[in-house]
């Protein structure tokens, strides 16, 4: 089970920039599809948002990667 | 730390459940009437007003609302549960009641706009500190064993406000007048005020239960023995042992839960009036219905997770929203279309108006034509166009279509809704106890508060536009919305099989 839960840390490390490209692209083309104030906040808003989440996946990615999900902490003193 | 008797426990729970009904309530009134608050406050017009407009939308449920979880979850971890989700009830209560009385953009101009954006900020600034508060409140006052059952009072509140906020609109707009028509009329111009107006009888009442109750005792003990953290931002994401769970509640739980969450309950609603084309109230009715009766499972799944642990309950509810969205959708399409139903030609109404313009001479006209079928259901397909005076062709009609579902369909549609509001009370009865326990008592407000609002905030707050969004890129597919919340749910799905476990924590003292 570790072994599978570091192998899916890889996953989860190259997910991060996946979703960041394919939300940088759709809104690109977007934007340029229909460039009004409102597509641009609101695609503007998505990409400031989710861009700090995908780090987020790839840090959970490295942290799986690591081990460190291995057994999760059983106390607090552990936290 | 003694745990309170049941007597204290049902106080605690009825302190907290209250406040954050009304609170959801609050952010929810908003939300249902933004096309008549848009109207007031944001002129369409006006293309400044319009993008304040967009702002208040997106930023206050998306951007602010983790913002809050950080400013409040640290007040809480500092000065204490109590202060902190009495502070959060009166910054929403206060600015939802204020939003009651801002004058209309034709009356005072952009600072209409401006007031009413920074009144909802508030509001997603005080949602964000709010639930963390009242889970960890009644969490920290709860047996062990019985820690599921309880909070899942606090879960119940965040579908409760909205069946309040739809139950209060839909009584407001039809007791204006005697006359349908006119009451509405006189909801769109007024009277929309008054379920904001109401906000502040029901807060004064929450204030008052909650200023009688005591600091959670976990926290009062760890404050006793100065133990408080210093820095709760710092310890719950820079902290690795803790930024790794605080990682894991999100990927793992929350993120799912929030897109289950929305799809059901908001998405399914904007579902059933957008692209099914079923009428305004019967819409809101259908969701109404499925609301009552699924309520009580959050209580049930909730007690459940005491039992069987919260990640089997959290994920077998991800699990089926996966495997079920597109058949249930799908089905109410089919339940809606027309092709299957056979029209009773001999009760074809068509009635036509028109309408002089403000320039005299140009002619507004309107036909409806009313359709009905076999099974009780009717339909109506009003065309609206202008009539040029000068012989110029009308521009595209504007077609609306209205369908009021007979009575064996419209049941059928609040199963399928229910069906899917069960999956959230399986996703979200549990959740309070199981981010409870993943973390210590000195920074427990903060560290939970943020995954819950990233996940239900932004994974779940933006799955209705997402989802709309998808619609109109990829038209050929009218279920091609439910891609997001089904991809988002099966990678949660999936980090929950994977890394979280089911041990109920026996200990949330430490």
């Amino acid at each position: 089970m570790n072994a599978i839960k570091k192998f899916a840390g890889i996953l989860w490390i190259l997910a991060g920039p996946l979703a960041i490209y394919y939300l940088v692209k759709t809104g690109a083309a977007e934007i340029a599809k229909k460039p009004v104030i409102d597509t641009k906040i609101q695609w503007g808003i998505f990409i400031i948002i989710f861009i700090p989440i995908a780090i987020g996946l790839m840090i959970f990615g490295y942290y799986a990667l690591q081990g460190e999900y291995d057994s999760l902490p059983e106390s607090s003193k552990e936290i | 730390m003694s745990v309170i008797s049941t007597q204290g426990i049902r106080k605690v729970i009825l302190a907290s459940s209250v406040g954050t009904l009304i609170e959801w309530y609050d952010f929810y009134i908003f939300g249902s009437l933004a096309t008549v608050i848009a109207s007031q406050f944001f002129p369409k017009t006006n293309p400044t007003a319009a993008l304040l407009s967009t702002l208040a939308t997106f930023a206050a449920g998306f951007i602010v609302r983790p913002f809050g979880a950080l400013v409040f979850g640290r007040l809480g971890d500092l000065i204490g549960r109590k202060y902190t989700f009495l502070l959060t009830l009166i910054i929403m209560g206060g600015s939802t009641f204020a939003i009651g009385l801002v004058p209309g953009y034709d009356k005072v101009g952009f600072a209409a706009p401006i007031i009413v954006l920074l009144l909802r900020l508030l509001q997603g600034l005080a949602l964000g500190g709010e639930y963390g508060g009242a889970a960890t409140y009644v969490a920290e006052h709860s047996p062990a064993n019985r820690r599921g059952y309880f909070t899942s009072w606090i879960q119940t509140t965040a579908t409760l406000g909205l069946f309040l906020s739809l139950g209060v609109i839909l009584i407001t707009r039809h007791s204006l007048d005697a006359d349908r028509t006119l009451s509405i009329a006189k909801f769109n111009d007024w009277g929309w005020r008054i379920p904001f107006l109401v906000s502040i009888l029901l807060v004064g009442i929450s204030v008052y239960i909650r200023l009688k109750m005591k600091e959670s005792p976990l926290f009062t003990k760890i404050k006793s023995e100065g133990k408080i953290s210093k820095n709760p931002l710092k310890e719950s994401f820079v902290h690795k042992p803790n930024l790794k769970m605080v990682l894991l509640a999100l990927f793992g739980a929350t993120m799912g839960q929030g897109v289950v969450w929305y799809t059901g309950q908001f998405y399914a609603q904007s579902f059933i009036e957008n692209t099914c084309k079923v009428d305004f109230e019967q819409s809101r009715t259908i969701l109404i219905w499925a609301i009552l009766f699924a309520t009580p499972f959050f209580v049930v799944f909730g007690g459940w997770s005491d039992k069987v642990g919260r990640k089997w309950i959290m994920l077998a509810g991800m699990l089926l929203a996966v495997i079920s969205y597109r058949p249930l959708f799908g089905k109410l399409i089919s339940i809606s279309d027309t092709k299957n139903k056979t029209e009773l030609t001999d009760k074809k109404e068509i009635k036509t108006t028109r309408k002089v313009l403000s320039n005299g001479n140009d002619t507004l006209r309107s036909v409806a034509v009313k359709t009905y079928y076999d099974d009780g259901m009717a339909v109506t397909e009003t065309k609206t166009d202008t009539i040029y005076a000068q012989g110029n062709k009308s521009i595209k009609p504007d077609i609306k279509i209205s369908k009021n579902l007979g009575t064996g369909d419209y049941w059928k549609m609040i199963l399928i809704v229910f069906a899917m509001i069960l999956y959230v009370t399986m996703v979200y009865g549990p959740i309070a106890a199981f981010l409870v326990e993943l973390f210590p008592t000195r920074i427990r407000y903060t560290s939970m508060s943020l995954p819950y609002h990233i996940g239900n905030g932004v994974f779940g707050g933006l799955t209705p536009f997402i989802a709309t969004l998808l619609t109109t890129i990829y038209t050929n597919d009218k279920l091609v919305g439910l891609f997001y919340p089904i991809i988002v749910a099966t990678i949660c799905l999936v980090i929950g099989l994977l890394y979280v476990n089911n041990r109920i924590d026996p200990d949330v003292n430490d």
